[in-house]
């Protein structure tokens, strides 16, 4: 990693902690759970380097490593979505 | 750059700015259900894109798993019900965080045995590489084990033993050691592979003697760490949309974990380090004397009925009980009388934040009934009944009267001020943290024991009649 790449990885890095304060701490307590589920969702997003992996053919070991972490993160992913909607879709207010 | 790589890189931008917007949503119910749809599409197009990476050059693989993948991710989300909601996050934690590990140990395995340029791991790409390592192992296995407890699988209580702390942290400073050698030799492969291995028993050490009442905790900091672990992969791989949404979900674990702890007024290094509630401290008052009022339904009945205002307290006494929709009918019996009902909700009553919240949603209460601690407790001096369901430590006076009691100075719901409290309790022990409670013993409370669905299904018929 070049000090540029690193630099501006930090400054990435550096908004977004800024950016994701301001929105989750405006996240009620009622929602809490879902965002959890969200979140964590979200972060499934590390199927990207999965799918890279164990598409590139470079040897068994890494193929099988990167196709258990698709599994993984897909299953993270399309779950956590799933329960989220589930449990958003339940919330209501008085009629 | 190929018209690929843009194609690429603008649906990681894209992607960026779906999943903010979609964090954004979740501000309030009514725009969280587009928010949702927003990131999902997202996430979609960062998939798309990265199909189209020229380092691909099979795709059987990456089919395969994204159909497995698929197919366990929505069995486990459709099938499995609201009451194992927190063992199946935990179980989701342990999923990301393995993935994670994979990657980064998948990359070094290039590296390492000649697949990638050597000269392109550099100390700078090693040092994210190990942290996402680390994060992800002891997250795993963390999870893995908070899953465990959760479950009952793995006893609840915590589990400890002398020199526990100093055992564990000289774990920590051992891997912390290898991770800093590996930095200034790369190619140290065992070093690597040991320091791997010490991760996850770490994840393991760590979270075992940690009390189920503090899962709240544990949950979200390992939400913080599954996700600070993808944005370190994103450091490794250059990938600026891993590093966003890694580090909006690593600040979101974060912030709830401190929300978490304010609200049982104790430091984090307590929670992790404290092995709360493992003995009964010395310093807790004597055993409290008097006697504990036992009422009968119909009594309970009748005062519900002519009430005013009635609070639901509820714990996750409820949630095991499975009581939530009996509660909601007991409410709707009460609100057609013309009582006013409201919920108070404990920031960690339950096993994760907010598991009240979704319980009682799944019983179709309406959200605008549930109430947050500082907006309720100045109600329970006009309130007529205030019913705690299953709820222990986030009722005890003690922690506001007792200075020498463990859980001093946590806020909690001051249900011994409403007028008349009446406790639904299986038994008469001491609930998950052994503390004696001394509202149990006030005269203003009056127990109801038995099974907490029974009793409030049987309570709707009495109200019906009263």
């Amino acid at each position: 990693m070049t000090p540029d790449t690193l630099i501006s990885a930090l400054y990435v890095f550096a908004l977004a902690a800024f950016l994701g304060y301001l929105v989750i701490s405006r996240v009620p307590p009622l929602l809490h759970t879902p965002l959890m589920s969200a979140t964590n969702a979200i972060s499934g997003i590390s199927l990207v380097g999965s799918i890279v992996i164990a598409g590139s053919g470079h040897s068994v070991v890494a193929t099988i490593l990167g196709f258990v972490a698709v599994v993984c993160s897909t299953t993270n992913v399309v779950g956590g979505f799933v329960i989220t909607d589930r449990m958003l879709r339940m919330f209501k207010r008085k009629k | 750059m190929h018209l690929q790589t843009y194609f690429i890189e603008f649906s990681y931008l894209l992607a960026s700015i779906l999943f903010i917007l979609g964090l954004k949503g979740l501000s309030h119910p009514e725009t969280a259900k587009r928010g949702m749809h927003l990131a999902e599409f997202g996430m979609l197009m960062a998939i798309i894109g990265t199909l189209m990476h020229f380092e691909i050059v099979s795709y059987t693989w990456i089919i395969v798993g994204l159909l497995v993948g698929s197919t366990l991710g929505a069995a486990m989300g459709v099938w499995v019900p609201m009451t194992a909601m927190p063992q199946r996050t935990a179980l989701s934690h342990a999923f990301g965080a393995f993935a994670a590990a994979l990657v980064g140990i998948a990359e070094y395995y290039s590296y390492t045995h000649g697949y990638k340029p050597l000269v392109e791991l550099g100390h700078l790409k090693m040092s994210a590489m190990g942290f996402e390592i680390m994060l992800g192992s002891l997250t795993t296995t963390g999870s893995l084990i908070a899953f465990g407890k959760l479950q009952g699988i793995v006893p609840g209580k915590p589990l400890v033993y002398r020199g526990q702390n100093i055992f564990n942290m000289t774990l920590l400073a051992v891997t912390i050691g290898l991770f800093i050698y590996l930095i200034f030799v790369p190619t140290a492969v065992v070093p690597f592979y040991l320091m791997l291995t010490l991760a996850f028993l770490f994840g393991i050490l760590l979270v075992l003697p940690i009390g189920s009442a503090d899962m709240p905790v544990v949950m979200s900091l390992l939400n913080s760490y599954a996700g600070l672990a993808s944005a370190a992969t994103g450091f490794v791989l250059k990938n600026n949309v891993l590093i966003i949404a890694g580090t909006l979900d690593g600040f979101s674990g974060f912030i709830l974990s401190i929300l978490m702890c304010r609200a049982m007024n104790r430091s984090i290094t307590n929670v992790l380090f404290g092995a709360f509630g493992s003995a009964a401290p010395a310093g807790v008052a004597g055993e409290h004397q008097g006697v504990m009022r036992e009422v009968s339904l119909d009594d309970i009945a009748v005062q519900l009925a002519y009430a005013n205002k009635v609070v639901f307290v509820p714990g996750y006494g409820m949630a095991t009980a499975q009581a939530q929709h009996a509660v909601r009918e007991l409410a709707d019996t009460l609100e057609k009388r013309g009582v006013t009902v409201k919920y108070g909700i404990h920031p960690v009553a339950g096993r994760m934040p907010g598991h009240m919240n979704v319980l009682l949603a799944e019983a179709n209460v309406p959200y605008s009934s549930l109430y947050e601690l500082e907006q309720i407790n100045p109600e329970f001096p006009t309130t007529d009944v205030a019913v705690v369901i299953g709820a222990n430590d986030v009722v005890n006076p003690d922690a506001r009267d007792n200075p020498n009691s463990p859980i001093a100075g946590m806020p909690i719901l001051e249900v011994d001020r409403a007028k008349s409290v009446v406790v639904l309790k299986r038994g008469q022990g001491k609930g998950f943290s052994g503390l004696e409670n001394p509202l149990f013993f006030k005269d203003v409370t009056g127990m109801l024991y038995g099974d907490a669905k029974e009793t409030l299904t049987k309570l709707v018929g009495a109200v019906q009649h009263a």
